[in-house]
């Protein structure tokens, strides 16, 4: 599993990159949603968000998933390329299949990358 | 008369192995207070019983195939159905099959479906066909609550031709009374004036679906393609509702562009059986396949190499995506689905095209000679498939008595549903009817025209 | 039993070259077949249409009627069925479907006729309707019933509908909230949805009953009512079934029964007597319409009385009375305050409700009662003899099925490999992965019309399975070896998504 120290995450498995304001879905979502065959973006740019409101939905080959925005602001642009090519979710899910970048966005209450690794853990029982 | 293949030593054995002394031991759980209710039921019939009071009340009914000549379609159409369409459906690994959920050993519901996808995809010109709803006014109906899913619930009108089925109507607003939905259109046009073109005034920035009807409810055919291009221009959706028969003939819904075309396949192959059970198509453009609802075929290969069908998308359905899935639909109409493409592979290219000529000669006759009938005549001048409305001048109900009467079953009274169209009735004529049964309707309203 | 373990030899297939079992239809067709002839027309001709109206060509196949009925044989030969083997899927209730009903239900009195006849030319279908209203409401407990609805969802989303129209009628417009139970069926939750109302989730207690605390603390004035289905999915009769619609009734809420279990209370109890308000029917499960590869179903719904007012229209009913010899004459009518209408026309007529009518002639009450005990005997029978190789989480008496899981300590064999082995074994697997409660979940509904013979040699082959999961871990997880098709490749459909095989460029030049 795959969790980039740079990056911050939420409990219900979406990263956060304070740097860039990029958000997705994280290493371990991915594998657990297995392969992925449609995602649809919730929310359009220039929309302002809070933190917990969905921003997309993803379906795989058995299951499906809603996908919470990790941080509040202001959305700056949408992934549209992801629609065509979903299965980048599970190739890339920390670079190529961003979902949605936010501007001015602070990341509040997330854990860091050794704390979602451990939380991914527990679950794992 | 029971089907248990238990014999009471064996039930006795059984009993010993789980360890409890008797049948009823078995359901302590149930307050006993309620328990083994006295149930005021008939005693059992024999087989040979029960057929024979089966068979009374099936006869107590006057049938059109034996009794009555009809003329009533509305929605439900008296077409021949070759033989060999129900000696299919009678396979037992046909009809006594569950859901295709494991694929391996369901290989030709699987395929069967796709095959009646791609038949519906062929009829309407669309490029995907689900595995069917239960009929066609709950397809429209699925309709809206796609259009509504694909704009996520931000366009909120939907306008309807007051010339889509009433029943249907009447459907879609059971489906979206929880949906805080607007529906226009259906009530707010002179129903003798109204015209397709009239529609595009009611669709707005706010309408997410426009609905029509093709032929429309009194029979009518009209090219769509202006209105489809009008709601477009809005960003509407345009859901065609066709019947099947019909599109062996007329220009197809995707050619006017549609984007959902829907209907009812009844006409092709399925018996009337009094309503039911039909079958509901649902065809669409593929852009929009992750919003449809319903069961959906697709091709894959197995772990040998053989090509062969799985349900797919599974995850757009209710038993995944529970309360966030566009509808609780999980079944399709599988045998009758089945039933339609056996039909069509039959009928074929020639067959059913033969059907619809058969369909629109028959009809086009008995419209000529009937509006020959003093103080009757044709409601609309417009082309019409298999069905027109006509002007009896006095009312349906005394009417279709008379013709009951003599044998015939006559048409649906429309003023039932368009208070503007008492006095009228919707006459459809299929290849079933011969000009003899004709002729002896033109006959049989010639003299309630002259009493 | 048969020895698959030799096939895992058999050769790689050849994944460059894709094997077609069975041509499609398309594929078959041979330009000038002709499967059936229409007679020709008799009237004077009619000229068609303008052109700009119609089409130019109709891309359908074309094929002899021979051709049409080996392709249809062939394609039935692939099927797994009731009619050839044990089919145990749990919650659907896969039983034999008496091969009577198939000739009722084709009487021509009952094809030929057109729903909207005079209600005086199909007196035997009004009668044949209301009686059966009159039936389900006496095995249900109900005050009224419908039939119109189409499937067992459609039954609930009726259901649904009903209940919102209610609470609407008395004024009462802050109810958004519908309580589930976490092993209901995935349409409670989407009919709730379609409705737009909030779905609140119940847990279960270490029983399998519903959690009475959670219960409790969920049941306020906002809440629309509960939809149950008892016995549960995990084949479990809730132990404080009265305390729970007590619960929901106290709150001022409706109590929903899906009745996808019923067969496991004929004669048994009436969920009408148990203080539920509505209940749908799977006349597909209990009643013993056949499954039809996954329909046509029929779903009616039953209702306590302050709720009849509510039912879809039309119902069947008296117009006017009989005397002494004469029958009485039976029509529609509109209840008061409908929700409308919810298909076009009256129901599965012909497909489900004349079959459920001779099924429920030919019981009567005593053979409806005998259904249950029987199909409750036949599940406890096979828990019995699989309790000491399967782990049973819930492990106490069950009705008509029971969950165990599929899964063994330090064996990565899962749920779906057994499923899959059992195929091997020439048997239906189980439903597996549901309800979601249960880890790998094999949930078994054995129901009452299989002998003895038949469950013993199912418990035999479970048996021989978890042994084999031990000793040849791999023979299970690569099953099935016999059936003529392997396991699919189910992401390749989800990611290419060929869903038509109809390519209208072979048809252009005809």
């Amino acid at each position: 599993m795959n969790t980039p120290a740079n990056l911050k995450y939420t409990k219900s498995d979406e990263w956060f990159d304070p740097a860039t304001g990029k958000a997705g879905i994280t290493d371990y979502a991915q594998g657990q949603l297995s392969d992925i065959v449609f995602v649809e973006i919730l929310v359009e740019a220039g929309e302002t968000i809070e933190a917990g409101k969905p921003i997309a939905s993803v379906e795989s080959v058995k299951a499906s998933a809603e996908i919470y925005a990790p941080a509040g602001g202001k959305v700056a642009a949408v992934n549209k390329g992801l629609a065509d090519k979903p299965e980048l979710i599970n190739s890339d899910p920390y670079g190529e299949a961003w979902m949605i970048q936010l501007e001015g966005a602070t990341a509040g209450d997330l854990m860091d990358a050794a704390a979602y690794e451990k939380y991914c853990a527990e679950r794992a029982h | 008369m029971t089907y248990i293949p238990i014999s009471p030593k064996e039930r006795d054995a059984m009993l010993a192995t789980i360890g409890v002394q008797s049948l009823d031991e078995l359901f302590d759980d149930v307050p006993a207070k309620h328990r083994f209710p006295k149930l005021d039921l008939p005693p059992a019939l024999t087989e040979m019983e029960a057929l024979d009071e089966l068979s009374g009340l099936a006869q107590a009914n006057e049938n059109v195939r034996s009794d009555l000549i009809s003329f009533l379609g509305a929605g439900m159409y008296n077409h021949y159905i070759p033989s060999v369409v129900d000696h299919i459906l009678r396979r037992g690994e046909f009809y006594t099959a569950y859901t295709p959920y494991q694929p391996e050993i369901s290989q030709g519901t699987l395929q069967a479906i796709f095959e009646y996808q791609s038949l519906m995809c062929a009829l309407t010109g669309m490029e995907v066909s689900n595995a069917s709803h239960y009929d066609g006014a709950t397809a429209a109906a699925e309709a809206v609550n796609m259009a509504f899913a694909q704009f996520r619930g931000k366009r909120r009108k939907v306008v309807v031709a007051p010339t889509v089925h009433p029943q249907y109507r009447a459907v879609i607003r059971t489906y979206t009374q929880g949906m805080d939905l607007q529906l226009a259109g259906d009530d707010q046009f002179p129903i003798t004036d109204y015209q397709p073109s009239d529609l595009p005034s009611l669709v707005d920035d706010n309408t997410c679906l426009v609905i029509v009807q093709y032929p429309d409810f009194f029979g009518r055919v009209y090219d769509y393609t202006k209105l489809v291009e009008a709601a477009h221009a809005k960003g509407a959706l345009v859901c065609i509702v066709a019947n099947p028969t019909a599109l062996a003939l007329f220009k197809t819904p995707a050619s006017m562009g549609a984007d959902i075309v829907v209907g009812d396949g009844q006409p092709l192959g399925i018996p009337m059986w009094y309503g039911g059970p039909s079958v509901g198509f649902f065809t669409t453009r593929k852009q929009y396949v992750h919003k449809m609802a319903g069961r959906l075929v697709g091709e894959t290969v197995d772990s040998k190499g053989q090509r062969s069908y799985v349900l797919t998308l599974t995850a757009r359905e209710q038993h995944i995506k529970r309360e966030r899935a566009t509808s609780n639909i999980c079944t399709n109409q599988g045998l009758i689905a089945l039933g339609t493409a056996v039909y069509l592979s039959l009928l074929g290219k020639k067959g059913l095209r033969q059907v619809a000529e058969l369909c629109y000669q028959k009809a086009h006759y008995a419209a000529a000679q009937l509006s020959k009938i003093e103080g009757m005549g044709l409601c609309f001048s417009e082309p019409f498939f298999h069905e027109f409305a006509l002007c009896v001048n006095r009312p349906v109900e005394e009417v279709n008595a008379h013709l009951l009467e003599h044998g015939i079953l006559g048409g649906y009274d429309l003023g039932q549903d368009y208070p503007a169209l008492k006095d009228h009735m919707l006459i459809a004529v299929t290849e079933m009817n011969t000009k003899e049964d004709i002729d002896t309707l033109v006959e049989v309203l010639s003299e309630v025209s002259h009493d | 039993m048969i020895d698959v373990s030799t096939s895992l030899n058999a050769s790689a297939p050849d994944q460059t070259k894709v094997k077609i079992v069975e041509p499609t239809i398309f594929e078959l067709s041979s330009s000038g077949r002709v499967g059936v002839t229409m007679p020709a027309s008799d009237v004077p001709e009619t000229a068609l249409p303008p052109e700009h109206l119609l089409r130019p060509d109709l891309p359908l196949p074309e094929l002899a009627e021979v051709d049409v009925v080996r392709h249809y044989m062939h394609l039935s030969s692939f099927n797994y069925s009731v009619d050839t083997g044990f089919y145990p899927l749990g919650s659907c209730t896969m039983k034999y479907n008496p091969k009577i009903n198939e000739d009722t239900c084709r009487l021509p009195g009952f094809l030929y006729t057109h729903p909207l006849q005079p209600i005086e030319t199909v007196q035997g279908n009004l009668a044949l309707m209301y009686q059966l209203q009159e039936w389900l409401k006496e095995i249900s407990g109900f005050a009224g019933v419908t039939l119109q609805p189409a499937a067992g969802a459609h039954g609930e989303f009726t259901g649904v509908l009903i209940m919102r129209a209610y609470h609407k009628s008395r004024g009462d417009h802050k109810r958004v909230k519908m309580l589930i139970p976490d092993s209901a069926h995935g349409t409670n939750p989407a009919s709730s949805g379609m409705m737009g109302l909030q779905v609140v989730q119940i847990p279960s207690d270490s029983r399998g009953n519903v959690d009475l605390k959670a219960l409790e603390a969920a049941c306020d004035d906002t809440v629309v009512g509960m939809m149950l289905t008892n016995p549960n999915t995990l084949g479990l009769f809730d132990e404080n079934i009265e305390k729970v619609i007590e619960l929901v009734h106290g709150c001022g809420g409706l109590m929903y029964g899906d009745g996808a279990n019923l067969n496991a209370l004929l004669g048994i109890v009436r969920p009408g007597d148990l203080g539920f308000d509505v209940m749908h029917f799977n006349l597909h499960k209990t009643f013993a319409v056949p499954h039809g590869g996954g329909g046509p179903g029929s779903g009616p719904v039953g209702v306590a009385a302050h709720l009849v007012d509510f039912l879809p229209e039309p119902l069947v009913g008296i117009i006017e009375e009989g005397e002494d010899d004469l029958p009485p004459l039976y029509g529609f009518v509109k209840p008061a305050k409908t929700i409308g209408r919810m298909k076009a026309f009256h129901g599965h007529f012909g497909g489900g409700l004349v079959r459920a009518f001779t099924y429920i002639a030919m019981h009567g009450p005593d053979g409806l009662k005998d259904i249950a005990q029987y199909a409750v005997l036949n599940a406890n029978y096979l828990q019995a003899r699989l309790r000491s190789t399967y782990r049973i989480p819930y492990d106490r008496t069950c009705m008509h099925e029971f969950v165990a899981e599929g899964r063994f300590e330090g064996s990565d064999v899962r749920a779906l490999d057994i499923a899959k082995r059992l195929m091997d074994y020439n048997f239906h697997p189980p439903t597996n992965y549901f309800p979601l409660i249960v880890h790998e979940a094999l949930m078994i509904e054995p129901t009452e019309t299989e002998n003895k013979d038949t469950l013993d040699a199912f418990a035999d082959a479970l048996i021989k399975i978890a042994e084999e999961a031990k000793t040849q871990p791999e023979l299970v997880k690569s099953a099935p070896h016999t059936t003529k098709f392997g396991r699919m490749d189910e992401v390749k459909a989800a990611r290419e998504l060929v869903l038509c095989c109809w390519l209208p460029e072979n048809f252009s030049d005809q």
